[in-house]
């Protein structure tokens, strides 16, 4: 893919060094004055190193030593970010509390929005920036594997094998995303609309690879998935009726109609047997779970609130 | 050691999951094939795929969820 559009110095810096292989201590400089989605957006190409290839950009440059660096300074500025929002739950169980705890803090909803009110061309908007994600779904999650006990690991591939496709590229659901897209005339390569990618969906990809990324984080990971799957059948049901509604091409429907029952099956996987597993190994870990489960609740309802509110300007204006 | 690893089990308030190929049947008693890994089925029959859950137990009242 093509690098992004830069935001501000730092992502100048950062693509012109990328571009020309050197000059990454001028990266290192401009970190700390950096804008939020600037630093957003130099976070998430950093990332991106490690899962695919960016034009004019040499592939070693993936564990070149000073772009980690940089890497580390704007992850723990990330993490720190998300750590000071997140309050702990003493008491509560994981295994047992888990779904009332999610239904106690759903945040805004972009599905329901979808469901009864949302245009055709805010559908389309959302399809291209749910896209830097749904185009790679459950990559940063697999990073976790080799990092978990024989309990979590067997319950995570279970899971892992379903949003792969079970063996079958067309059921492979970054491809169904992808098949979606195009039907819906998009452009389904990878990145092709990390342009007008909002930094608040861009935060939420970081966050993820971030938990994936790091051994360290493995807890927040399954926590984050557990809570993200717990919080996708329902909305997926709504999404269905509204594409319905608007006359979205089928394989768009068939993308969330296939999250409506798979993830009803994820959700109880990874609570009972991902995470249970977790727990029985790791048991030190429970509050590493319910901070990566607060992490994608919150950051979702941080993405629900920016689009809403700025389509609802739109619409008003 | 070994691991306990069922075929199927109740998850508290929401479906039955079933590991594996299995046929089952909805409430008119028509068979449906599993199609993926680990299957989840309806419990509360409510949901709008049924047999299989779709999540909708968590929006019923406590009373009327499956126990």
């Amino acid at each position: 893919m093509d690098l992004p559009t830069p935001r501000g110095p730092l992502t100048e810096t950062l693509f012109r060094a990328l571009r020309s292989g050197d000059d990454f201590f001028s990266v290192l400089t401009t970190l700390s004055d950096a804008r939020a989605d600037d630093a957003a957006l130099a976070l998430w190409t950093l990332h991106q190193l490690h899962y695919r290839d960016f034009t004019a950009v040499p592939d070693d440059l993936e564990w070149d030593p000073q772009l980690l660096r940089a890497r580390a300074v704007l992850e723990l500025d990330l993490e720190q970010r998300l750590r000071s929002r997140f309050t702990p739950t003493p008491g509560l169980s994981f295994g047992a509390d888990f779904f009332d705890w999610i239904a106690e803090h759903d945040g805004a909803s972009i599905a329901a929005h979808v469901h009864r009110d949302a245009t055709r061309e805010q559908v389309l908007e959302l399809t291209r920036i749910r896209s830097i994600y749904h185009l790679m779904e459950t990559d940063p999650t697999a990073w976790v594997v080799p990092r978990l006990g024989v309990r979590a690991k067997a319950g995570l591939v279970e899971l892992l094998y379903d949003e792969y496709g079970s063996g079958d590229p067309n059921r492979l659901h970054h491809h169904l995303w992808a098949r979606g897209m195009e039907a819906s005339g998009l452009d389904a390569s990878y990145g092709a609309y990390v342009d007008e990618v909002p930094l608040e969906v861009l935060e939420q990809n970081n966050a993820q690879t971030l938990f994936g990324l790091h051994r360290r984080l493995r807890g927040a990971a399954l926590g984050h998935l557990a809570a993200f799957e717990a919080t996708s059948s329902l909305p997926s049901s709504r999404m269905v009726h509204g594409l319905e509604r608007l006359g979205f091409p089928q394989e768009l429907v068939d993308y969330y109609a296939e999250h409506v029952e798979a993830d009803a099956v994820h959700e109880q996987l990874a609570v009972h047997v991902i995470c249970g597993g977790l727990l029985a190994e790791e048991p030190r870990l429970e509050g590493d779970l319910w901070f990566g489960a607060f992490t994608a609740l919150d950051l979702e309802d941080r993405v629900a609130r920016s689009v809403l509110a700025r389509w609802q300007d739109e619409e008003a204006a | 050691m070994t691991y306990d690893h069922p075929e199927s089990f109740v998850c508290p308030g929401g479906p039955l999951l079933l590991r594996g190929d299995h046929a089952v049947e909805d409430p008119d008693g028509v068979p449906h094939g599993t199609t993926r890994p680990v299957s989840a089925v309806c419990r509360c029959l409510k949901s709008g795929s049924l047999p299989w859950c779709d999540g909708t137990h968590k929006v019923l009242p406590r009373e009327q969820r499956p126990s």
